[in-house]
């Protein structure tokens, strides 16, 4: 559609100029003045429509939220005074309570990492039957694509909600929740990079009578490889900080203690939680950005 | 037989042996690192007990729930002591009573049968004095008399068509205080010391538009519509307009008022968020690159706060203003906005500073000032990657509203939270994860949509 859109207005500025015989600086100024006006017109109606999303928007927060916006504002800084006070009220067995959170935290990290694996694995079995240019047939590539954009679209959440629901308290339903996300997430991801891929070795594995399995596995997967390892290790961050979310509602792990010690109060122990995450999701944030860009790196070279 | 290679003389065969050992250790280390895969899922089935979900998971409990987000059902109850009262409620709710008997109860005055209740699929439920009798249907030929035994407890007796005493199928159980009788998904009866509790299933969701109580609940909700347009007014201080209106919303079981400002609120929070990280973003991150600040001490220190604004996750910015703003959409929306500025001014910054600086060069060889510099030199090159990124993250964000209103920042995660923590409205779950997924649907198209028309064609 957008091309013969394009075609048409070449052809209206074609006639506008031919009309005109020759181009004179004056048509240009014209020309660029109504080209400036317009912009003008877009802009002020563009920040006129964020000025508007964001004052109604405030106004009816304010309106709905239970504490008011200024009172908020004044109390911003008391709660994390508290935890700091707590913590310091501590002293040096405030870091025997981090190292406490440690078993907890190895639970939540390795619920994440199980689930990257296994949501990576299917996701990469999975994805060349979603790619036009490899799978067997196009039926195929529609009911897994739609099937990765079902699991996508699906908050984590409710699935572990649900799941929590039908098997009691424990991390298994987290594990569940994640790996599902993460296929359709990763699939989407994969069979992408695979549309991508150089041809030329799957013609050339063809041409020596290579079965399907055997192309996927010599000619598709090693050109892939990297790109799939860095999209892996981004979306092991973005699962850790989701299974931490799910223990939260109910799935075990460093976040069923942060709600515990959120409710009883132990400002010292929500402390150490916080600082046991933060370090962890930016020790993986470096981790994962500085083993991408050599990766990366090995697929320009 | 020799080739030159790197000015020395190298046979075939060793060619030959490097490239097959090159071979062997490459084949080795997919090997291995597949055999680690498989370790690890080893180590990680003990580690989680992966195997107890066999165990943990009641496929009873599952149907039941699933059957409820499709299906709607009656109750139908009978005292012992008392049989000529048969009461039948909607979904087992002591206020949905129904008035008079619907057409699938039978009231039959003569002898020994009070009622007989017809199930979808022909069976039936005959209610008798001392004892209820229920028949298969037609293709089965069956009968079972449940009653209450001498000994005060229930019992169960199953008859062929000839009235031969036969055994009990697997799906009556019979306990010391009850019987359970279960045929189908369909249909359940259970027979107690005190009372008889009959539930019969029916496919879609009951109430739907108009609740139980509602005026306009025997209508469909399309004759509801046609009745907007007609003079005669259902109520008479009510247009047919408001009323069809205030009921849709005011709906007592499927709370559609509720529940679409819930997904407005949402909705909010996940555009204000970005709306206002995106604001914040954009000029810290000029502040923050190296071309356009050379004030090295504000530099550095911007660039700890985004990593400080990054590194707290969006949950634990979203306890910390529980705290202060309370549970409300002040809270969802600064969680998003604190998170965003964080990575969007860490991401804008370097892609000022990897700007070309010929524009800029360009701009500044006519004599523009510096804020004009920047204005044509840079910003039109950054432009396209900061839209596409606050587009993404506001697609992002979208999902994380959910789960940000799930902790405490309301919101359509909150609702949802509270319909399965009760555990007894699956309905209402179903209807909500379905929004659920259309309002992050939508918002997917939608920002794919924004970034074509603001970007140009993109790939795909």
């Amino acid at each position: 559609m957008c091309p013969k859109k394009r075609g048409t207005l070449l052809l209206l500025k074609k006639n506008y100029f031919m009309s005109q015989n020759a181009i004179t600086i004056e048509s240009l100024e014209e020309n660029l003045k109504v080209l400036a006006r317009q912009r003008a017109i877009y802009s002020v109606l563009f920040i006129g429509a964020i000025i508007f999303i964001v004052v109604s928007g405030v106004g009816v927060a304010n309106q709905y939220n239970a504490g008011s916006f200024t009172r908020g504002v004044e109390n911003f800084f008391d709660y994390p005074a508290d935890l700091f006070s707590d913590a310091f009220e501590a002293g040096w067995g405030w870091f025997g309570i981090v190292l406490s959170f440690i078993p907890a935290l190895f639970e939540t990290f390795s619920a994440a990492v199980f689930s990257t694996v296994v949501g990576a694995s299917i996701a990469l079995i999975l994805c060349p039957l979603a790619t036009i240019n490899l799978s067997p047939n196009q039926v195929t590539v529609q009911i897994v694509r739609r099937t990765f954009d079902i699991l996508r679209s699906f908050p984590e959440l409710v699935f572990a909600l649900i799941l929590l629901y039908l098997m009691g308290k424990s991390i298994v339903p987290a594990i569940i929740a994640v790996t599902l996300h993460t296929i359709g997430a990763m699939g989407k991801l994969f069979s992408e990079a695979i549309e991508n891929i150089d041809m030329k070795p799957v013609d050339g594995l063809k041409s020596v009578g290579a079965r399907w399995y055997q192309i996927i596995c010599f000619a598709v997967y090693p050109q892939v490889l990297p790109l799939v390892l860095s999209y892996s290790l981004l979306r092991l961050e973005i699962n850790v900080r989701a299974s931490t979310i799910l223990g939260f509602v109910g799935a075990g792990g460093i976040g069923a203690y942060l709600t515990a010690s959120l409710q009883w109060r132990y400002g010292d122990e929500v402390l150490a939680i916080m600082f046991l995450l933060v370090a962890t999701i930016t020790a993986l944030d470096y981790f994962s950005s500085y083993v991408r860009h050599k990766l990366i790196g090995k697929i320009s070279a | 037989m020799s080739i030159a290679v790197y000015d020395r003389e190298v046979s075939f065969q060793e060619i030959y042996q490097s490239v097959e050992k090159k071979a062997y250790y490459q084949k080795l280390t997919t090997l291995v690192s597949i055999g680690a895969i498989l370790l690890y899922f080893v180590f990680s089935i003990i580690q989680f007990d992966l195997g107890s979900i066999s165990r943990k998971w009641s496929p009873e409990r599952a149907s039941r729930l699933f059957l409820d987000t499709y299906a709607h059902k009656d109750h139908v109850v009978m005292n012992w002591k008392d049989t000529s009262k048969i009461s039948v409620n909607f979904e087992g709710d002591y206020r949905y009573q129904y008035p008079s008997f619907p057409e699938w109860l039978e009231r039959i005055g003569d002898g020994k049968d009070i009622a007989i209740l017809t199930f979808n699929s022909g069976s039936k439920a005959i209610f008798r004095d001392d004892k209820i009798i229920f028949e298969q249907s037609k293709s089965e030929d069956r009968k079972f008399i449940f009653g209450i035994g001498d000994n005060g407890k229930p019992y169960a007796e199953a008859y062929d068509n000839d009235g031969n005493e036969k055994d009990l199928p697997n799906w009556i159980r019979v306990t010391e205080s009850k019987v359970e009788v279960r045929p189908s998904l369909y249909e359940r009866i259970q027979i107690y010391k005190r009372k008889v509790e009959v539930h019969r299933y029916e496919f879609g969701w009951k109430y739907f538009w108009f609740d139980f109580f509602s005026p306009l609940k025997d209508y469909s909700l399309p004759e509801a519509l046609s009745l907007i347009f007609s003079n005669e007014r259902i109520e008479p201080d009510k247009t047919n307009f408001e009323l069809v209106l205030s009921e849709i919303s005011d709906n007592e079981q499927w709370m559609h008022g509720t529940v679409l400002f819930s997904i407005l609120e949402t909705l909010l929070m996940a555009v204000l968020g970005t709306l206002l990280a995106s604001l914040l973003g954009l000029p810290l991150a000029f502040l923050a690159a190296y071309n356009i600040t050379p004030f090295k001490f504000i530099r550095f220190s911007l660039r700890r706060l985004f990593d400080m604004l990054r590194g707290i996750d969006m949950i634990i910015w979203c306890l910390i203003f529980v705290r202060s703003f309370g549970p409300g959409l002040f809270t969802g929306i600064f969680a998003i906005a604190f998170t965003d500025t964080g990575t969007l001014g860490k991401l804008m910054s370097e892609a000022i500073e990897n700007a070309d600086n010929k524009q800029q060069e360009g701009v500044k060889s006519t004599g523009a000032s510096t804020i004009l510099q920047h204005r044509f030199g840079i910003i039109p090159q950054i432009m396209p990657v900061f839209i596409s990124q606050s587009l993404y993250y506001l697609e992002s964000n979208t999902r994380g509203a959910v789960i940000l209103g799930a902790m405490g920042a309301g919101g359509i995660g909150l609702q949802l939270l509270g319909a399965i923590r009760t555990g007894n409205d699956f309905e209402n779950v179903g209807y909500m994860a379905v929004l659920i997924v259309l309002l992050v649907t939508v918002m997917d198209q939608m920002s794919a949509f924004l970034r074509r028309f603001l970007i140009g064609i993109e790939k795909n």
